[in-house]
């Protein structure tokens, strides 16, 4: 046991001596959360957009008024020729342009009718879809004042109430990601360039000879890695409730628990990665392409798995990080407690023991 | 200038003989590339819902049948209480729930009023915000189209209605296909990481192994070891595009519309600058994990402010000042400008240009600090 | 017949903040010499070594090799030398020959001059079998012996052997030691760097460093006399204690 303490000690030493890796190491979530709290948005602001106006008469300078005083938008430029338009967007700045056909208000009074096209670059399609819906809410909010519009005979107003995050703030979806990709990355990359590193050195024969058995070698390695994890999770969960005032709704204990649970997971797949690289450079590579924009683009984390193609969203079931998110999603803002997420850590605690047995068994193989 | 050969073999050589590395590095990213472009989307679709219908009218039942006929929504529960609704929320089994009053239909054929209940899980809030347009949608079509059993005199007013036709025309991506979208920008992103990490990676193991110790022993020239140790990094980067290119072409059916000289010219200018981030990184790490944290630090912040998966504009100004340094955002907007707009020469020239200087910066910086003698 | 000096050292130091590692030795080496640079490990020899073959700038102190000067003409120095490090620094994913031949170019060596080298090389030391197998799998001795030759393709005046004997058996060390003998006959001058104490006895010349200082400089014959020590392990030993 004194053996297997002195071991861990060392383990400790290494890194804590290795001032760079250790500032990134806390640097990084703590930089992550808050890019993720304050600049990373999907919401629609300050979009550029310009003019065709046609008409130059009283209705267009109304409209466009309007669409100028919206916060949304800001008019950057006038467009006197409609065969500019192409040249304009291939400079990329500007996101929309409004195209006023010619005597627009006297087409409007004359024949009840005129004609305003929303052209939009859609390489971006999300942003080009909103910013055409919102555009067209305010032309048809205006022509509602133009006809001081009666409402329709049948009027049916939806009450709309947002479960667990009322103001819609997009931290609420980023911090249980950020967290869960942080868990994962640090744990499993870690783990797997700390084993990996002594087999290429040659050390790892040595502590193989020694009198610690493979299992203590292997737990000794690993356990700074768990408590350095502990020490993030607890960094981005305090961020986040008083930075970006999240709070969290559910037990801090449970989530403690399942935090845990999902660090030896990541441990464990950094165990494995180990078994299968033989340089340092392999297993990074392999924590990094192979684990890390997965993990990002297929846990649920940025893109909703709802969407995706059915092949994807069968693939999206193996990715621990994919359950850990609907944990901790559950515990922090809805307020669950075990009873609900129970299925979800189940799968975790088998990924975790099914991956523990893989690495057991090519160890064994390993030292035969 | 042999010299400079002798180092490029060498580097070639190790390169492909590694053979763990080689699927890491070419296979790897190009499965990614065609497995994530699927992934990265943001249309909302597959919503689960689901309803209480406590009214049981033709009405609710004609409302109902609005949703499960639109494609956004999966139907998969109906409830009868709202304590049952509650729980599936939690459990997160549906997302939004229609809760329709007992006096549904009443109100409509009476008091020409009537409201309804929506609860939409909000924890991804853009998520939520959208699926409330199409919900209101949906409604407000409902809306327009009931029919009741008193005839309504046509309102006189509707004679003089004036409509403004608004005719949204979507430019270079008519069909709003997200892929197109995406695929450049994870390209971008490929080639990136794995010209940043293998480059920055390298020195460092001839540090940690001493052969770089041996190089500086002899005489050969600072700068002839460098372009050495980065022209095939720099190869690897220009042939990942090139594969990546024929991805994004024959399998995602990618238009491009611009040259694809300027496109290769850009690349290489780009690659450049990234080998010299992986150069100056490994100039001041001792170990390859050192150094590969540090990469993985900068690659992951460069990437979220890249405007690949979010728009640069709705960052706060601050935010967007600091985009102005980071040159995944350049070659993004490059991307997708040349292969989707079409743009020129003329077109790119600003991004052309910073990334030319930043490219010149960053290797200057990095062969200034690499020191043969301490 | 006095042979020049090919190596002058003039009170060379090396300070890292506090600490002197070197402090300010001062020796000759005349060509052709075996010069044994010896030392317990953290006596400062690899910081000496460092200084010497233009690597590490000294903080005071003068050195001259092959002509030039440490402190301003590193590069011409290393034009004119070779190295052997501790770690016997070859490139183990490539075979000896591409080894050989990348080394002779880093030189300058021309193509012919390479071929033929190389070939020189594989035949002296009998690695025809194995000349297309990668170093990493070959054994200690024998990738030791190929370091040695390596940095002797481009027909160095002097070499620096840094602990080239670690780790191999006494066959295998008396081996390489016959390799020293050869490319000193032929002129080469031969620093060598050691925590052996009997291959003292198979240099010229040697010189004991104790924390930084160098507290001997004699042949080691007349080192034993004069600290009546049988072995130079003795006088190692004698010296050490003070």
């Amino acid at each position: 046991m004194k053996r297997f303490v002195g071991f861990v000690k060392k383990e400790f030493y290494h890194i804590f001596r290795d001032r760079r890796s250790l500032f990134i190491l806390f640097g990084m979530p703590i930089a992550q959360i808050l890019l993720f709290g304050f600049a990373i948005t999907n919401e629609i602001n300050n979009v550029n957009i310009a003019i065709v106006d046609h008409a130059k008469d009283a209705t267009t300078t109304a409209i466009i008024d309007k669409i100028s005083s919206a916060n949304y938008f800001s008019i950057v430029q006038i467009i006197e020729r409609e065969a500019d338009i192409p040249a304009v967007f291939q400079q990329g700045k500007i996101k929309a342009i409004l195209n006023f056909e010619k005597d627009f208000s006297q087409k409007l009074i004359t024949n009840q009718h005129a004609q305003v096209q929303i052209i939009t670059d859609a390489t971006d399609p999300n942003t080009a879809n909103t910013v055409s819906n919102y555009i067209n809410a305010i032309l048809q909010q205006y022509q509602k004042q133009l006809n001081h519009e009666v409402s329709t005979p049948y009027q049916i107003t939806p009450e709309t109430r947002m479960l667990y995050n009322p103001e819609l703030k997009s931290v609420y979806m980023f911090v249980p990601g950020v967290m869960t990709i942080i868990l994962m990355l640090v744990s499993a990359m870690m783990t797997s360039i700390s084993i990996t590193k002594e087999k290429e050195l040659g050390t790892m024969e040595i502590l193989l000879v020694s009198p610690l058995k493979p299992f203590q070698v292997i737990v000794g390695k690993v356990f700074p890695y768990i408590f350095l994890s502990i020490i993030n999770a607890i960094i981005i969960v305090l961020l986040s409730i008083f930075i970006f005032k999240m709070p969290i709704q559910g037990s801090l204990f449970l989530l403690g628990l399942e935090s845990i649970l999902f660090i030896v997971s990541a441990l464990a797949l950094g165990i494995l990665i180990s078994t299968i690289s033989t340089t340092q450079q392999t297993a990074m590579m392999i924590s990094l392409m192979g684990l890390m924009l997965p993990v990002i683009l297929l846990s649920g984390f940025i893109f909703p798995i709802s969407s995706m193609p059915l092949p994807l969203q069968l693939i999206s079931h193996i990715i621990p990080a994919k359950w850990f998110i609907i944990i901790i999603k559950g515990i922090m803002l809805k307020g669950v407690g075990l009873s609900f997420v129970w299925k979800e850590t189940l799968i975790l605690v088998l990924m975790t023991l099914f991956f523990i047995g893989l690495s057991i068994k090519k160890y064994k193989i390993r030292l035969e | 200038m042999t010299i400079i050969f002798y180092i490029i073999q060498k580097e070639f050589k190790q390169i492909f003989r590694n053979k763990g590395m080689l699927p890491i590095i070419f296979v790897l990213p190009l499965l990614q590339l065609i497995i994530l472009s699927n992934a990265a989307t943001f249309e909302i679709k597959n919503i689960k819902f689901a309803y209480l219908d406590s009214d049981h009218s033709s009405s609710s039942r004609a409302l109902i049948q609005a949703f499960e006929a639109s494609t956004y929504f999966n139907v998969v529960r109906h409830f009868s209480s709202q304590t049952q609704a509650n729980e599936a929320m939690l459990k997160g089994e549906v997302d939004v729930v229609l809760a329709i009053p007992s006096h549904f239909d009443r109100d409509i054929q009476k008091n020409k009023q009537a409201t309804l209940g929506i609860s939409i899980n909000a924890i991804d809030g853009a998520a939520a915000g959208v699926e409330n347009v199409y919900i209101s949608q949906i409604i407000q079509r409902f809306n327009k189209n009931i029919k009741t059993t008193q005839l309504l005199a046509t309102k006189p007013s509707a004679s003089t209605r004036n409509v403004i036709e608004t005719i949204p025309l979507f430019w270079y991506n008519q069909t709003l296909n997200y892929k197109t979208f995406m695929v450049p920008g994870i390209l971008v992103l490929l080639v990136t990481m794995i010209t940043l990490f293998l480059s920055g990676m390298n020195i460092v193991r001839e540090k940690e192994m001493g052969t770089l110790e041996q190089i500086n022993v002899t005489p050969i020239k600072k700068r002839h070891f460098i372009i050495g140790k980065l022209f095939p990094f720099w190869i690897l980067g220009i042939g990942l595009l090139t594969i990546g290119l024929l991805i994004a072409k024959l399998l995602f059916h990618v238009p491009m519309l611009g040259s694809l000289l300027l496109l290769y010219l850009y690349t290489s200018v780009y690659i450049l600058v990234i080998l010299g981030i992986g150069l100056f990184i490994s100039n001041f790490t001792e170990t390859q994990q050192q150094a590969m944290f540090v990469a993985w630090f900068f690659t992951v912040i460069f990437i979220l402010m890249s405007g690949l998966f979010t728009p640069i504009e709705s960052m706060p100004k601050w935010a967007q000042i600091i985009t102005k340094f980071n040159p995944i955002k350049y070659f993004v907007e490059v991307m997708r400008m040349v292969m989707l707009k079409g743009a020129g020469y003329i077109d790119i020239l600003p991004q052309l240009g910073k990334t030319f200087l930043y490219a010149l910066l960053m290797n200057t910086l990095a062969v200034w600090s690499y020191k043969k003698t301490e | 017949m006095e042979q020049p000096t090919v190596i002058t050292v003039d009170q060379l130091t090396k300070k890292f903040g506090a600490f002197t590692a070197v402090n300010a030795i001062s020796f000759d080496v005349k060509k052709g010499e075996i010069f044994g640079f010896l030392g317990a490990n953290g006596a400062g020899k690899t910081t000496a070594i460092k200084m010497l073959i233009g690597i590490s700038k000294p903080t005071a102190g003068k050195a001259n090799v092959a002509g030039f000067d440490v402190t301003t003409q590193a590069e011409d120095i290393k034009k004119n030398i070779g190295y052997m490090s501790q770690k016997f620094a070859l490139y183990d994913d490539l075979t000896v020959k591409e080894n050989s031949a990348f080394f002779g170019g880093i030189y300058g060596l021309s193509r012919a001059k390479i071929k033929e080298k190389s070939n020189e090389l594989i035949r002296e030391l009998g690695l025809q079998k194995v000349e297309n197998q990668l170093v990493g799998a070959l054994p200690l001795g024998w990738k030791q012996k190929i370091s040695f030759s390596v940095a002797l393709l481009h027909n160095p005046k002097v070499v620096f052997l840094d602990e080239p004997t670690g780790g191999v058996d006494p066959i295998t060390r008396r081996q390489f030691w016959e390799m020293i003998y050869k490319a000193a006959d032929a002129g080469t001058t031969i620093f060598v760097t050691t925590h052996y104490m009997d291959e003292a006895e198979y240099c010229d010349r040697v010189s004991i460093m104790v924390n930084g200082k160098i507290e001997a400089l004699d042949t080691p014959q007349n080192l034993k006399a004069d600290f009546k020590a049988e072995n130079m392990n003795d006088v190692f030993l004698k010296l050490a204690r003070g």
